[in-house]
């Protein structure tokens, strides 16, 4: 690994500072389970490294404020999976949350690095899209909030201005009943990158939000209105218009060594269907997970 | 120059006090620093899971992790379960099963092993298999590893 100077600042003032100074020669480091293999294979070589785990704003914590569910950047995996109120609320969430990596990624693996990373198979940014989540961006001019779906931009970059750092991620308290699940296809069970990775729910006035990552770019939300989706006596090949459409937006690379396009693209559609299902059949019976 | 930092660190139950790099991560420094050559350098990636070790009570990539991060912090290495030189329970039930073949991924497979056990005293197969997921064992032998994470947890109720 080639040398850099590291920084641990206490303050998300000090951190903003460092980042504005740098640029992008300034690297966050939060996790590390994706920067560290790119500080050693050279894919990454910033000057000053910017670990944000002793800043106080940003330590581990979810809590409940004014309706929403606020998840610093400094969470892992492993605690958002085992939260009660995203088991409750979110359980889309928990379930991507639960399914990243191995236990020894997801103790060290955050929720905002994930989003940050804005890696296209990133599995909790499909849920994270269908729960509308916010990011929660401080910078030189102040706090702001992002909507996930205005974030991604392609595959590591994001709408993240010079000199900004993500300090939590925000969810809206349920407004209606909803029945959500993630489901991904892996080459393999157990450890192993997406091929598809989708979360699909359906709320109780018929609107269904599908949300689907590893086929493109960066992740993709959609959204049904028409109620077709959320109507189990809808004919089928009403359903399967929507999803084409729903579909358009998904452009597999030829050159992932993980699963061709077509592929990619043969299990979008199954998976979608099965994820309506469940969502579906969620939502009637109250089940959430 | 590059820039030396200084970190103190609880291994293994003694407080270690070192300068280090910053881009030396905590595996360097365990194996190379403190001869603690029980964990594993294999994959460099999180994918194997050889170089599992404890910080601050959970399981870790020590690869994935630098050497400053570990700082204020309590780790557990292999080495750390037979303190005084005697074998654990679960190391025993390793050995029983025939768990350890080249040995290599052992110290790891413990290490995430002694983890969950503690977090879930009693596990399912599907339970150790997803506790140990994290951890590859080239010569195949995870019938034998899981069997001794039962037998290890079977043991503990006698």
């Amino acid at each position: 690994m080639h040398s850099f100077a590291y920084a641990r600042p206490t303050t998300v003032a000090e951190a903003v500072a460092l980042l504005e100074a740098h640029g992008p020669d300034a690297r966050l480091l939060a996790g590390g389970t994706d920067l560290i293999i790119r500080l050693r294979d050279g894919s990454a070589r910033p000057a000053v490294v910017v670990d944000v785990k002793r800043i106080a704003e940003l330590l581990p914590a979810i809590r409940e404020d004014r309706g929403r569910l606020v998840i610093s950047a400094g969470t892992v995996m492993t605690d958002v999976a085992a939260d009660e109120r995203v088991g409750r609320w979110f359980p889309a969430l928990a379930e991507a949350a639960s399914v990243v990596g191995s236990v020894q990624i997801r103790n060290r693996a955050t929720l905002a690095g994930n989003i940050c990373n804005a890696s296209p198979a990133a599995d909790t940014a499909p849920a994270l899209l269908v729960y509308r989540a916010e990011v929660v961006a401080e910078g030189p001019a102040g706090t702001r909030r992002i909507a996930l779906a205005d974030f991604f931009v392609r595959s590591g970059v994001t709408t993240l201005a010079r000199g900004e750092l993500v300090s939590a991620i925000e969810l809206p308290g349920p407004e209606r009943r909803m029945g959500a699940v993630h489901l991904r296809r892996t080459r393999r069970r157990g450890h192993d990158l997406a091929s598809v990775t989708l979360c699909c729910g359906v709320d109780e006035t018929g609107v269904t939000r599908l949300a689907y990552g590893s086929v493109g770019p960066r992740p993709v939300l959609v959204v049904d209105e028409s109620g077709v989706l959320a109507d189990p006596a809808a004919p089928d090949d009403a359903k399967a218009a929507i999803f084409e459409r729903m579909f358009a937006a998904a452009s597999p690379s030829p050159r992932s060594m993980r699963a061709s396009p077509e592929y990619r693209l043969a299990m979008l559609r199954v998976m979608g269907r099965r994820a309506l299902g469940i969502a579906i059949d969620r939502l009637a019976t109250g089940v959430t997970r | 120059m590059t820039q030396m930092i200084p970190v103190a660190v609880t291994v293994n139950g003694r407080l270690r006090a070192f300068e280090v790099a910053a881009h030396h991560t905590l595996l360097d420094v365990l194996r190379d620093d403190l001869d603690l050559t029980g964990t594993k350098e294999c994959c460099l990636v999180g994918e194997c899971g050889a170089c599992t070790v404890r910080l601050d009570g959970r399981i870790v990539d020590s690869c994935l992790v630098l050497a400053v991060e570990a700082d204020g912090g309590e780790v557990t290495t292999v080495e750390g379960l037979a303190p005084d030189g005697r074998l654990s329970p679960l190391q025993q039930a390793f050995l029983d099963a025939g768990a350890a073949q080249c040995g290599f991924c052992i110290p790891g497979q413990l290490m995430a092993a002694h983890a969950l056990l503690e977090l879930s005293p009693h596990p399912t197969v599907a339970e150790v298999q997803e506790g140990l997921a994290g951890n590859l064992c080239r010569c195949a032998g995870y019938q034998q590893i899981t069997e001794a994470v039962l037998a290890a947890a079977g043991a503990a109720d006698r």
